[in-house]
C-alpha cells in the first residue's frame, strides 16, 4: 500500500526512524482512515492522516438532484447522527425559501435530534472503551442504544437512516405512547451512565491510559476551528445551541458541560454529561410540546430563489454547517459541507506529536470521528 | 465392584451422517455408520465463520456493530470478528467501495486464506446504491472481488444480514455435494 501513495518514499528512513502505516483496514480507525506515523523508538515524531477512502462524491451528486431528494442523501454523511445532517440542510433551504417552520415541528426536531445525540455519544463512548481493550462497555452501550433505536423506528420508520425531516417540517407526528416509552428508556440510560462511571471512569487502568493523554490546548483548538465536545473538553464553552440559539433552543434550560484539562478522559466525561443534558432537554420539550401543524405548505416543485446562505447546527460532533448556493433552479448550484469531524481530525498531528504509539489509538478514538463526514 | 461407565456414544452432527448409498470417504467407524468427511468439514466451516472486522461506511454500524452486539449477537452462529484478514473466512463488505478503496479491498481479499467468502452488504456494495454512476465510485464490489451473497438495503437491518449469513451457510453446505 505504502508504495502506491504518491509523495511517500518507500525507503528505510535515516537515524533508525520508522515509518508505519495505520489503516485503512484497522479495527480502531473508526472507518477507513489511513495514518502515516513516523516513529523514533516508541515516540511519535509526526502523523499524517490520509483521507479519501470514503469519498462518495456527495457534493457533486447534490448538484443534479432536486432539493427534496437530497434530504435522504444527507443521512449518509454522519451516519451515526443522521438527524443533524438533515436539520442543517433543511434549515439552509428553508431560510432561502423563507418558510416559517411550524412550532410543533421545531419541537419534534429538537426531540429527535437530542435523542440522536444520545445514541451517537453511546457509540462514541462505547467504541472508545473498545479501543482501549474493554469490550464490556461497548456491548452495554449497544444494549441501551438498541432501545433508543426502537424509539426511532417507532417515530421515523428507520433505525439509523431516519429521513425524518422534510423541508418545512417533519414527516409524521409522535405516537401517543411516545412520552411514556421515552421515560422507560431514560431509566435504562441512567443505569448505563452509572455503570459506565464505575466500569471505566473509576477504573485505574482507564485513568492511566486517558489522563493527561492527548492534551489539547484551547488556543490550538480554536486556531484549528475545533468544535463540539472535543473543544468543550478543553474548557471553551462554545455551543451553537447557546451562543446562536436556533430553532426553539432558547426555551429550554440546560447546561453546557465543559472540562478543564482537554485530555482523553475529559472528552469522554463531557460526552457522558451531554447525554444527561440531552435527556433533560427531551423531557422539557415533551412537556412544552404545543399543538398544531407539523409541516409548512411547500410547492410541489421546489424552486429555491437565487442566493446563498450558511446555516449550522450543533451536531453530536460539533458545528455541522451547510453553505448552499442557489441559482433559482430545482437543484443546488453548490452545496458545501462544513463537517465537524474533518476539522477536529485536522488537530490529530498536533495531538499525537510526542505521544507514545500505544496512546495513538486512545487519542484517535477520543476525537470520535465519522469517516463518512470527513471524506463526504 | 466398581461400576464401569458405559462407553461414550459418538454423537455425530446430523448432516455428517449420510446415506450409505453415497459414501464419499470411509473411516474406521462402528458398523452401520458412514461418515461423509466432506460434509463434516463443511459443517465445521459453516459453524465457525470468522469475519473480518472491516467496516467501510454506514453499513458497518448495522452489519458489524449492531449485528455483533448484544441483541442480534452473531456469536451464537459461531461468528466472531478478527482484526486481520489472515484469520478471517468471511469478508462483509459493509459500504461503498470507491476507486481509492478498491485496491485495498482486493489486497485484503487476497490475504484471506482459502476457503473464503464475501458478503456484499447494502445497496452500495451490491450495485452502487444512491452513489451509482458517480465519478469516483465502483458500482458494486463484485467488479473487484467475487461475491457469494448479496444483502440489499440502505442499510439492511441486522436481521437481513443474519439471513444473508444463513444463506451463506446453505451455500457452504451445498459445496460438500459438489464433484471435485
Amino acid at each position: 500500500m505504502l508504495a502506491e501513495i504518491p509523495g511517500i518514499k518507500h525507503e528505510p528512513l535515516e537515524d533508525g526512524r520508522l515509518l508505519i502505516n495505520i489503516g485503512p483496514q484497522h479495527p480502531s480507525t473508526h472507518g477507513v482512515l489511513q495514518v502515516l506515523v513516523e516513529l523514533e523508538g516508541e515516540v511519535i515524531l509526526s502523523a499524517q492522516p490520509e483521507l479519501g477512502y470514503l469519498h462518495r462524491c456527495f457534493e457533486k451528486i447534490a448538484e443534479k438532484w432536486t432539493y427534496p431528494q437530497i434530504v435522504p442523501l444527507t443521512d449518509r454523511l454522519d451516519y451515526i447522527s443522521a438527524i443533524f445532517n438533515e436539520w442543517a440542510y433543511c434549515r439552509a433551504v428553508e431560510s432561502l425559501l423563507e418558510i416559517e417552520v411550524p412550532e410543533r415541528a421545531e419541537y419534534l426536531r429538537v426531540i429527535m435530534a437530542e435523542l440522536n445525540r444520545i445514541t451517537s455519544h453511546l457509540i462514541g463512548v462505547g467504541t472508545f472503551g473498545l479501543d482501549l481493550g474493554a469490550t464490556t462497555p461497548f456491548t452495554w452501550a449497544l444494549r441501551v442504544r438498541e432501545e433508543f433505536l426502537n424509539l426511532f423506528e417507532l417515530v421515523t420508520g428507520a433505525r439509523q437512516m431516519n429521513h425524518y425531516l422534510r423541508i418545512g417540517g417533519v414527516k409524521q407526528d409522535l405516537p401517543e405512547e411516545f412520552p411514556a416509552l421515552v421515560e422507560k428508556v431514560f431509566v435504562l440510560l441512567d443505569e448505563f451512565l452509572e455503570d459506565y462511571q464505575t466500569l471505566l471512569l473509576d477504573n485505574p487502568i482507564f485513568l492511566v491510559r486517558t489522563k493527561s493523554i492527548g492534551v489539547l490546548d484551547p488556543q490550538v483548538a480554536l486556531a484549528y476551528g475545533a468544535t463540539g465536545p472535543f473543544l468543550r473538553a478543553s474548557g471553551v464553552p462554545l455551543d451553537l445551541r447557546v451562543s446562536e440559539p436556533y430553532s426553539v433552543y432558547d426555551r429550554f434550560s440546560f447546561q453546557v458541560p465543559t472540562a478543564s484539562n482537554g485530555d482523553c478522559y475529559d472528552r469522554t466525561k463531557v460526552r457522558l454529561e451531554e447525554m444527561r443534558e440531552s435527556a433533560s432537554i427531551v423531557r422539557q420539550a415533551l412537556k412544552q410540546l404545543p399543538d398544531g401543524e407539523i409541516r409548512a405548505k411547500t410547492p410541489k416543485v421546489l424552486k429555491v430563489p437565487a442566493g446563498e446562505v450558511y446555516t449550522a447546527v450543533e451536531s453530536a460532533r460539533g458545528e455541522m454547517g451547510v453553505y448552499l448556493v442557489s441559482d433559482g433552479g430545482t437543484s443546488p448550484y453548490r452545496l458545501k459541507w462544513r463537517s465537524p469531524s474533518f476539522v477536529n481530525l485536522s488537530t490529530l498531528p498536533v495531538l499525537v506529536k510526542g505521544a507514545k504509539l500505544a496512546d495513538f489509538i486512545a487519542i484517535l478514538g477520543s476525537i470520535d470521528i465519522i469517516l463518512g463526514e470527513v471524506d463526504r | 465392584m466398581a461400576l464401569i461407565p458405559p462407553a461414550k456414544k459418538i454423537i455425530l452432527p446430523e448432516e455428517a451422517v449420510t446415506d450409505p448409498k453415497i459414501p464419499l470417504a470411509q473411516l474406521p467407524l462402528p458398523d452401520g455408520v458412514n461418515l461423509n468427511i466432506k460434509r463434516l468439514v463443511q459443517w465445521g466451516r459453516k459453524s465457525s465463520i470468522w469475519y473480518l472486522s472491516f467496516g467501510i461506511a454506514c453499513c458497518a454500524i448495522e452489519g458489524l456493530m449492531s449485528a455483533g452486539g448484544p441483541r442480534f449477537d452473531l456469536d451464537r452462529l459461531g461468528m466472531f470478528f478478527r482484526a486481520t484478514p489472515r484469520q478471517a473466512d468471511l469478508m462483509i463488505v459493509a459500504g461503498n467501495v470507491n476507486l481509492k478503496m478498491a485496491d485495498v479491498v482486493r489486497t485484503l481479499y487476497d490475504q484471506m486464506p482459502e476457503p473464503k467468502y464475501v458478503l456484499a452488504m447494502g445497496s452500495c456494495a451490491c450495485s452502487g446504491g444512491p452513489f451509482r454512476g458517480s465519478y469516483n465510485m465502483i458500482d458494486g464490489v463484485d467488479q473487484v472481488i467475487p461475491v457469494d451473497v448479496y444483502v440489499p438495503g440502505c442499510p439492511p437491518r441486522p436481521e437481513a444480514v443474519i439471513d444473508g449469513i444463513l444463506r451463506l451457510q446453505e451455500k457452504i453446505m451445498a459445496q460438500a455435494e459438489q464433484e471435485d
